[in-house]
């Protein structure tokens, strides 16, 4: 048999497990790929724990398992990265479980969180450099592992329920759609839920946008007095998020 | 260009020792990390990794290359790998003889290779190209395996030296495996050991394993065994100057008893080179 047929016939031992796919190995190599199989499913498993521990916490142990089974079974990983396995388990979980508000969005932050976690490094706009900038032109930019992600539940509110240690009951479900802000402040991944007048300069900061423009927009919006006041706010609040890239123009 | 020698004793940087390694001088003369784990964009992972190699020199160990892929090496994989060693400019960088990559599929997991003059063409060509990228010779490590391949026309050890010879690679001796796989496939780990180019062997890992149903399970998740710890003295006897280190991935015990475990390492090194 050549090497490329042996991997494709090995492969499909590994994803569909089937009597004709064992057929195709010798009597003698069964065992051996009971082994091989196992340790296929259990390492996409614990990825799948490791990623997503509220969510399991959420659905209960064994509807987890079950949920990350069939995720197994129906998307194979294709990343030479284990961590990679994670991105398509929110979907799926979602799909799995279609009366359940919350499973999809809670599973698609915990995604998220992971992502900024391991983003790119970025050094922070400090304080202490606010008063050496040239704000007539200054860009402004979020540091790179910012994004923003639309969910429909209370997700959010249940997840930080979920990672307490107060014996709290989680929140009840319910429809609550809200844009979330994703980035990671030094070595933390943040969220935070934003209003739709701030989500609209967090998209326009996540690309680079100048103060002058963000202050335009709001005094154009909330007049001059409230609108300076307002990105001056906003302003102080992303710098001490750590939320802007420094290497603003002086 | 031959893989330089490295002599000294390490153990693998596994998250429960992070604190550890950050915050004291833990008494190892190199760490091992595994690759896949840092070739990530930054964030504390990457910091980690930095602060340890201010301390302690450092080789990547990788499980992704999938060198004996049919269809060739991912080059994403490879520019990232290359990244990752520009960055740490790591003691040595090793990977597996094995496969897990077809198109569209990655298995996570180090599957065996029939081993034929097809596989070794394949094996020396990833290789070749991986350490054109790289820069530099790799080292391959013997894998424990679950299922031999009738159609097999050399042993393992003799594709290991015939990789060797054409690749000029080096050698990660994992004594472990090599028990594994001769009460797995009922050969004799004598032989095995008698077999390899010895003056390559760069790097050697010892770990314990399981008891299967039917087979032993190369599970990292126990100390090193007697008959591990009495092969080690067999090839002790006959290694050059090498890197010797505990590898435990399961079931990880506080550092101070994978110190004590490094301790056997040196005190049986020691013997051997008094004898």
């Amino acid at each position: 048999m050549m090497l490329c047929a042996l991997q494709t016939d090995f492969r499909d031992w590994l994803t569909c497990g089937s009597d004709d796919a064992a057929a195709r190995f010798a009597p003698d190599a069964q065992a051996g790929l009971a082994v091989y199989q196992n340790n296929y499913r259990a390492a996409l498993m614990a990825c799948l724990e490791e990623s997503f521990p509220r969510t399991a916490m959420w659905l209960g142990a064994a509807d987890f398992h079950a949920s990350a089974a069939r995720a197994i079974d129906a998307a194979p990983p294709n990343s030479w990265s284990l961590d990679h396995y994670a991105a398509t388990f929110p979907q799926s979980v979602a799909g799995q479980w279609p009366e359940d508000l919350v499973v999809g969005d809670l599973a698609a932050l915990e995604l998220a969180l992971t992502e900024a976690f391991v983003g790119p490094d970025a050094v922070p706009l400090g304080a202490d450099t606010l008063g050496h900038i040239d704000w007539d032109r200054a860009s402004l930019a979020a540091v790179p592992t910012t994004r923003l992600l639309s969910l429909a539940s209370n997700a959010p509110a249940i997840w930080s329920a979920l990672a307490s240690d107060a014996d709290d009951p989680a929140p009840e479900p319910r429809v609550q759609p809200a844009t979330i802000l994703i980035w990671r402040q030094e070595h933390v991944a943040c969220f935070r839920s934003l209003d739709p007048e701030e989500t609209r300069i967090i998209a326009l900061l996540i690309d680079g946008i100048t103060f002058t423009d963000i202050c335009e927009r709001l005094v154009c919006a909330h007049g001059e007095a409230a609108g300076i006041q307002m990105a001056g706010q906003w302003l102080g609040r992303w710098v001490a998020d750590g939320l802007l890239h420094h290497g603003l123009p002086g | 260009m031959s893989v330089p020698t490295f002599s000294g004793f390490g153990l693998g940087l596994r998250k429960p020792h992070y604190a550890d390694f950050l915050e004291s001088d833990v008494p190892v003369d190199f760490v091992e990390v595994i690759s896949e784990n840092f070739m990530v964009a930054g964030g504390r992972p990457r910091h980690i990794l930095r602060k340890v190699r201010e301390r302690h020199p450092v080789a990547l160990h990788g499980v992704s290359l999938s060198v004996g892929s049919a269809h060739g090496i991912d080059p994403d994989y490879l520019v990232r790998l290359r990244a990752l060693v520009d960055e740490i400019e790591p003691l040595f960088v090793s990977d597996h003889l094995s496969w897990s990559r077809t198109p569209g599929f990655s298995s996570h997991d180090l599957l065996p290779l029939p081993y034929t003059p097809e596989a070794l063409d394949v094996v020396c060509a990833n290789l070749d190209r991986a350490q054109d990228v790289l820069g530099r010779p790799m080292l391959i490590e013997n894998p424990s395996s679950y299922l031999a391949f009738a159609q097999s026309e050399m042993t393992e050890w003799e594709f290991l030296k015939a990789v060797s010879d054409r690749t000029g690679c080096g050698l990660l001796l994992d004594v472990n495996n090599i028990h594994v796989s001769a009460v797995n496939h009922g050969f004799d780990p004598l032989a095995y050991v008698a077999g390899l180019p010895l003056d390559r062997v760069r790097q050697i890992h010892l770990a314990g394993h399981s008891q299967g149903e039917a087979l032993l399970i190369d599970t990292h998740d126990k100390p090193v065994p007697p008959p591990v710890w009495a092969l080690f003295a067999h090839v002790m006897d006959r290694v050059g100057p090498v890197a010797v280190m505990i590898e435990r991935d399961d079931d990880i015990p506080p550092l101070g008893d994978l110190l004590q475990e490094l301790d056997v390492a040196r005190t049986v090194t020691a013997q051997r080179l008094a004898a």
